[in-house]
């Protein structure tokens, strides 16, 4: 695991600078520029992924029973699946204030 | 030990490339570097030197494909000159930030404008500060003794740094002499293979060249700082042991009849030879002069050149290269900050001379002393002391 | 044919499920780059190398001390991406030739946006497909400079506003048409150049597969659509990139070996107008030169049909 930003010192680095960790980019979390969430409404939902095609986070993940669910640590609200899902299966809903 | 054989100075550096086991050579034509790569690629073509010489149509691909071809451990080699140096500007501060071991001659030549094709060193200066290991060559013996030394220094597990060879283009480059070659066996027991430890591989994936934002950046620097400084005591065993294995040997900073010298030169490149023709006129009138020669200049052998200047009253610096509108040379300007925290320190002058490919006689290094001793003697100097200006 | 497909259960299965651009990038959101990236990725799978110009894709996915990659990558500068991997594809055969490297079937891709394409990586391309290396050459086309601040580029298409070709009283944005990539590939003779969008993610990923099995160089000019530099909608990303394609914008097509194939071929083009009024940058456009851009993109399409008919010919 990299460190964060603020603790990471010249000790930190390896020769070249070179980043060892393939894709340890999944600690910076993203979910927290999104103002709205995919919901996905199971009742129409065929389970087809298109959703999960489409997502430029690469984010949606299928669960044990079939259906394809967004990451909301990373998901960023674009929308994308919402649109897309030829079931109109998925709402954006606000992101409530914290 | 191998023969002495008389050969283009050109021509034993593609040797030296090929006895180092190089893997690909990235390379594109320019004068006066061509007999370099036209060598390799025969070499290649016969079968003889088994490598991928790359045609690339830049300098700046030249250098670019040599980050490639690092990147996933091969031996990498190239050869510029001039313009292709200054093309290959931006590239030169990737290969040393990524730790890259790629070595490059280059076979100094003035920069446009006007056009010119012959050698100074203003191509090379522009590149001081991008993080490279620097020597510069005297004669042909080492440009082809320093190469080999290039790759074992430059892969050395603890160093890890570009390498670059200067040579003078026409004055080393197009000249013919004597050199003995070392032996194939020989090379092999001299330079190991190259490891490099996160060459790019499916089966073990990195990230080469993430960015550094302001909060890492400084620290980048810092190390590749270190790095380039502590690569020194590397370069010095190196030279040292091919000294013991070979029998030639080399010092970051050589002297010549310094012993009793009131009065030092100092020169970079072929130049060197000639100012010792100047010394030894010089001393059969009495003068007590003599020559310091840097051979590296990155990273730069401050105690080395201090220790050599211990008895001087003056220190007369060539440079082949101008700072326009600045301090006069680029060595010069060196040599003065080296000195600045000494207590004791020569009377430092700079000139510049030798520039685009003008000759610098022995009588122009005897001029340099003279007129070193009047600016001293009278304390007037012109802003920049050019050698032979035809006014 | 792509519709169609959207509309069976369980089409995810047609895509390979591993990531290799993965989750915490910064792209913009919904930024259709991004997704291209992740397709191609997919269909590149793991073993790969990666040589990545300077541009959005690497300032996304590269801030030390992390990295969104999870094949082996490099980033060295903006204009080299092809000379860069001309040096991995020649040093990766060199130490195979010496038995330092058992792996045989290694893809050599360069990734490039169509700034470090187009403009300032022109000569390290052509350079790079004339010499022949073995690799795949991926242009993300956003049709502009994203990056620095929606600069325009060769690739701008006419009309289009950006922050250097502003439309304004004496101009309507961009005045030059778009540059043609693939036909430059094409011209140099390389086995293999195709047009494709994330927007039709199965023929994208046909593509980049059918790419990595050429002998020689192929080039992929992939449609990336930026909602940033585009003031477009984010959940339009996919929408507009199947515009731009109904409409002949950008027509997917594939040039294999020298011959043509249109592989998205609508019964007839969709005006300019859907797939325009949708963009902030191409808001101020009047009719007239609305209607000068679909003269242009139905010439342009005939002519891509001509040339596909003309291969037919032969073929027979």
């Amino acid at each position: 695991m990299a460190k964060s930003e603020d603790s990471l010192t010249l000790k930190d680095l390896n020769l070249g600078c070179v980043v060892t960790e393939p894709g340890n980019a999944r600690q910076y979390k993203t979910g927290s520029w999104k103002s709205k969430r995919p919901v996905t409404d199971r009742e129409k939902c065929n389970k087809c992924g298109l959703c999960y095609i489409y997502c430029p986070e690469g984010c949606i993940r299928v669960n044990n029973k079939g259906y394809f669910l967004s990451n909301y640590e990373y998901c960023k609200g674009c929308g994308i699946c919402a649109h897309e899902c030829p079931q109109e299966a998925i709402t954006m809903i606000e992101e409530e204030e914290e | 030990m191998a023969q002495k054989i008389g050969m283009e100075v050109s021509i034993a550096l593609g040797e030296a490339a090929k006895l180092a086991n190089t893997d690909v050579i990235a390379a594109y034509p320019i004068t006066p570097q061509t007999h370099i790569v036209e060598h390799i690629a025969d070499m290649v073509a016969n079968g003889e030197m088994d490598a991928e010489f790359i045609t690339v149509e830049s300098e700046h691909s030249a250098m670019s494909a040599c980050l490639g071809s690092a990147a996933v451990g091969a031996r990498t080699f190239t050869a510029t000159a001039g313009q292709g140096l200054e093309l290959m500007h931006e590239v030169l501060y990737v290969a040393s930030a990524l730790r890259f071991p790629i070595v490059m001659t280059v076979a100094n030549r003035a920069l446009s404008g006007p056009l010119n094709i012959w050698g100074d060193h203003s191509d090379v200066m522009a590149t001081r500060d991008c993080g490279w290991i620097q020597f510069f060559v005297e004669n042909g013996q080492e440009a082809f003794d320093l190469t080999l030394c290039a790759f074992r220094i430059a892969e050395d597990p603890t160093v890890m740094l570009p390498t670059m060879l200067s040579l003078d283009g026409f004055h080393l480059t197009h000249v013919v002499e004597p050199i003995t070659l070392i032996e194939k066996s020989d090379v092999d027991k001299f330079i190991p293979p190259l490891k490099h430890p996160f060459a790019l591989r499916p089966d073990k994936p990195v990230t080469m060249g993430a960015f550094a934002p302001p909060f890492i950046y400084t620290e980048t620097k810092k190390i590749a700082d270190e790095a380039l400084r502590s690569s020194k005591k590397v370069i010095v065993s190196v030279w040292d042991e091919f000294g013991k294995r070979f029998g030639r040997h080399y010092n970051p900073v050589e002297t010549y009849r310094t012993e009793d010298a009131k009065t030092l030169l100092l020169t970079m490149g072929s130049y060197s030879e000639t100012a010792m023709v100047a010394i030894d006129n010089m001393r059969t009138k009495g003068e007590k002069v003599g020559l310091i020669h840097l051979r590296l200049w990155r990273p730069f052998p401050f105690a080395e050149l201090k220790q050599t200047t211990e008895n001087a009253d003056n220190l007369f610096v060539l440079d082949r290269c101008i700072s326009l509108g600045g301090p006069g040379g680029p060595v010069c300007s060196e040599i003065k900050a080296a000195f600045y925290d000494s207590q004791k320190k020569p009377s430092i002058i700079g000139f510049i001379g030798g520039l685009g490919g003008r000759d610098m006689t022995p009588g122009d290094f005897e001029y340099m002393t003279k007129r070193g001793k009047e600016i001293i003697q009278h304390g007037t100097k012109n802003e920049v002391e050019m050698i032979g200006v035809k006014e | 044919m792509e519709q169609k497909l959207q509309k069976q259960p369980k089409i995810f299965s047609k895509v390979p499920p591993e990531e290799y651009f993965v989750s915490g990038h910064r792209g913009c959101v919904g930024c259709g780059e991004a997704l291209a990236v992740r397709l191609v990725c997919k269909a590149l799978g793991p073993n790969v190398i990666i040589a990545n110009a300077t541009g959005c894709m690497e300032v996304v996915s590269s801030q030390l001390p992390n990295t969104a990659w999870g094949v082996p990558w490099i980033h060295t500068l903006f204009e080299n991406t092809a000379a860069v991997a001309s040096g991995i594809e020649c040093g990766l055969k060199v130490l195979r030739k010496k038995g330092r490297y058992s792996n045989e079937n290694t893809i050599v891709a360069a990734m490039a946006g169509d700034g470090g394409t187009a403009d300032i990586g022109m000569q390290a391309l052509s350079g790079a497909l004339e010499r022949g290396h073995r690799f795949v050459y991926i242009c993300f086309d956003n049709e502009a400079y994203m990056n620095t601040g929606i600069q325009r580029s060769s690739t701008t298409p006419f009309g289009a506003s950006t922050t250097t070709s502003p439309a304004g009283k004496k101009s309507i944005g961009q005045l030059t048409w778009k540059k043609d990539l693939p036909s430059i590939a094409i011209a140099h003779n390389i086995p293999y150049v195709a047009t494709a969008s994330p927007s039709y993610p199965f023929d994208l990923i046909n593509k980049v597969k059918k790419a990595t099995t050429m002998k020689g160089p192929s080039y992929l000019h992939v449609f990336s659509v930026c909602p940033t530099g585009w003031r477009s909608a984010p959940e339009l990303a996919i929408e507009l990139g199947r515009l731009a394609v109904k409409t002949g914008i950008f027509p997917l097509y594939e040039v294999e070996n020298g011959v043509y194939k249109i592989n998205h071929e609508p019964s007839k083009l969709d005006p300019v107008k859907d797939y325009l009024k949708l963009q902030g940058r191409f808001r101020h456009l009047s009719d007239d030169t609305i209607k000068e851009i679909e003269k242009r993109v139905n010439s342009n399409f005939i002519e891509l049909k001509r040339k596909m008919m003309c291969d037919d010919m032969r073929v027979v």
